[in-house]
């Protein structure tokens, strides 16, 4: 045996390898970094109002007229910025929740606070009449009170996410139990929908389903400052507990022998995720599967390292979210197709892919 | 250094599972947990890890108690290898450096490194330091696990099963592994087994458990046809070949 402590040598997988490998990973970061600035100006140019990209420029630096002035910055920046933002934040929290359930399907919709949110927006259209008719022809179903809307998902899946931890809880947080209290809740929510929607009148469901569409051209600077406030402090308190979900991914004994309180950690972890994703989805409406899809394609280029993981997952959900948005408003404009249904059908697929995947390595 | 176990008692629902467990490991000291299955050997040492917390009872490491220990702390002292890791999709590199948490603050310095570097040395895993761990051979994880508690610079290793699953080549090795560390740390392994042959080759001490207790603590005098009887309910026969004690059953 080798003395641990002094002898330092330098061996063909040694130190130098090893910071070569991640240097990799930080290159990945960087990349990542590139690719969200590149599909911002991409997404600032696209839209409905023909700007060139000249004009775009010239409108950020604050040299254009009026009209150029309105379109980027009262609409198309909040939207853009809200897609960085809740890209970020709904695949840095289904990267979390991946690793605290130890369970790579793990996202909002499996834990039910999707569901909860769906059922709160519901109710505050349905039951407080936050929903109503506009008679002009292009919108003719209105959101009217927003923050009805908003706080009343919010609290639904804020409860939702609060039986399940206190359930759990009772059986020491076994990430089957969660799972499973996640299933049981989401009937329990999408059947209260189902009860609120048949007792209600055309107008306010139809109300109610638009709000379910996940849109990002309902989003307002306040609104937008709101995530990117929320986001940004638990990206933060995420990578300061980085160490702790690298244990946690090599099972909850060796956690617990490296001195991670892995009850606590899981509790804390499963709660920011959850606010991150009800405050999103509460100003966006439903965005499925960026919360999916972001961390499994960063866990297969970086692997589970969560020092990097974390980063990219939320550069990724970023990625992901300004791509599906451009192409929603592209792709039949001046038609702008919902962003929600565009990531389910990016991210259905993956899921099908992985679900197989598993049965497989089952076999 | 020494760790003291003072009366550990644990129960799942009514079930007793230890009772009253007492016990001493010094420092260079290879310890031996025998019995049955579902005896408590496990149980007893996530106990000593605060894995699991004992229900009654006090454990001590350097004159502390484990309860006036931070998890951090606690980490720094004792290593522990679970049977059947799962391990993430890491490199070896990382599952190794993963040992140096307790010590690390926001990220790993030099020193975490080289000391990741050279356990991953001593136990010969450098030519596969870069690999996925997920993808070794059962023998290659187990090293990974050792050299990951290693790195935790600990006065105490626990092993649960730690030849579990292993062909007799890998289980050699590894034992060797583990004696080697000690005798050259001087700190204490313990180590719950099922081989008897295996122990007796590797142990000095023996802790021999029946129904959650102790039955009989000591050296080799104490692997006795009697107490293997009493224990394992299996009469055997000891011989002694080419040096070594050979449990034989009849």
């Amino acid at each position: 045996m080798t003395d641990i402590k002094s002898e330092v040598t330098n061996s063909i997988g040694g130190i130098t390898a090893y910071r070569s490998h991640i240097k990799k990973k930080k290159i990945t970061v960087v990349i990542l970094i590139f690719l969200v600035f590149f599909f911002i100006l991409i997404s600032i140019n696209a839209g409905a109002a023909e700007l060139n990209p000249w004009k775009v420029f010239k409108t950020l630096i604050g040299i254009t007229d009026e009209k150029a002035n309105i379109v980027i910055w009262r609409i198309r920046m909040p939207r853009v910025i809200a897609a960085v933002v809740a890209g970020a934040g709904l695949s840095v929290a289904g990267c979390v929740m991946q690793n605290n359930l130890k369970n790579p399907l793990a996202s909002p919709s499996t834990l039910g606070i999707a569901s909860a949110a769906t059922f709160g927006a519901n109710l505050a259209i349905i039951v407080f009449g936050a929903g109503t008719v506009l008679n002009t022809a292009g919108d003719s179903v209105a959101i009217n009170n927003p923050y009805i809307v908003t706080i009343c998902a919010f609290i639904s899946s804020m409860s939702a996410i609060i039986i399940i931890l206190g359930l759990a809880k009772l059986r020491s947080f076994s990430p089957e139990a969660i799972i499973l209290a996640g299933v049981a809740l989401s009937s329990i929510f999408g059947a209260g929908i189902t009860i609120l929607q048949y007792f209600s009148s055309d107008i306010k469901i139809a109300a109610a389903i638009f709000w379910t569409f996940g849109d990002l051209g309902r989003v307002s600077w306040k609104e937008v400052i709101i995530i990117s406030v929320i986001v940004l402090i638990s990206i933060v308190y995420f990578s300061f507990k980085r160490w702790d979900y690298n244990a946690l991914s090599n099972g909850e004994e060796t956690a617990k022998s490296l001195g991670v309180n892995t009850n606590r950690v899981r509790f804390w972890g499963l709660l920011i995720s959850a606010l991150i994703t009800s405050v999103a989805v509460s100003f966006l409406g439903m965005i499925g599967f960026v919360g999916l899809i972001g961390p499994q394609i960063m866990m297969r280029i970086v692997g589970a390292d969560y020092r990097f993981l974390i980063p990219t997952s939320a550069l990724m959900g970023s990625v992901i979210l300004l791509i599906a948005d451009t192409a929603a408003r592209i792709l039949i404009s001046p038609i702008v197709l919902p962003v929600g249904a565009l990531t389910s059908l990016l991210g259905g697929p993956m899921f099908l892919y992985m679900l197989m995947r598993g049965t497989k390595g089952k076999k | 250094m020494s760790m003291i176990v003072k009366d550990i008692s644990f129960s799942y629902s009514k079930h007793k599972i230890l009772n009253k467990i007492c016990f001493e490991v010094k420092g260079g000291d290879c310890v031996a947990v025998l019995g049955t299955n579902g005896v408590g050997k496990s149980t007893l040492l996530k106990c000593l890890n605060k894995v699991i917390l004992a229900q009654s009872g006090e454990i001590s490491i350097k004159e502390k108690t484990l309860k006036e220990m931070s998890g951090d702390e606690l980490a720094k002292l004792i290593g522990y290898v679970p049977q059947n890791e799962s391990f993430s999709d890491s490199t070896v590199f990382d599952a190794v450096l993963l040992g140096r948490k307790p010590y690390i603050k926001w990220d790993v310095t030099k020193n975490d490194l080289e000391i990741a570097e050279n356990v991953i040395n001593a136990l010969s895993l450098d030519k596969f330091s870069l690999r996925k761990v997920n993808r070794m051979s059962g023998g290659e994880m187990q090293k990974v696990a050792i050299a990951r508690a290693l790195a935790q610079q600990p006065l105490v290793l626990l092993f649960d099963e730690p030849t579990s699953n292993l062909d007799l080549k890998n289980q050699l090795e590894v034992i060797q592994i583990i004696k080697d560390i000690v005798r050259e740390k001087q700190i204490s392994a313990i180590v719950t087994m099922h081989d008897l042959n295996l122990a007796l080759r590797f142990a000095d001490k023996f802790l021999m458990m029946k129904e959650g207790k102790i039955y009989a603590t000591g050296g080799k005098e104490i692997i006795t046809r009697e107490n293997i009887l009493e224990v394992y309910g299996v009469d055997v026969s000891i011989e002694n070949f080419n040096g070594y004690d050979v449990v034989i059953p009849n």
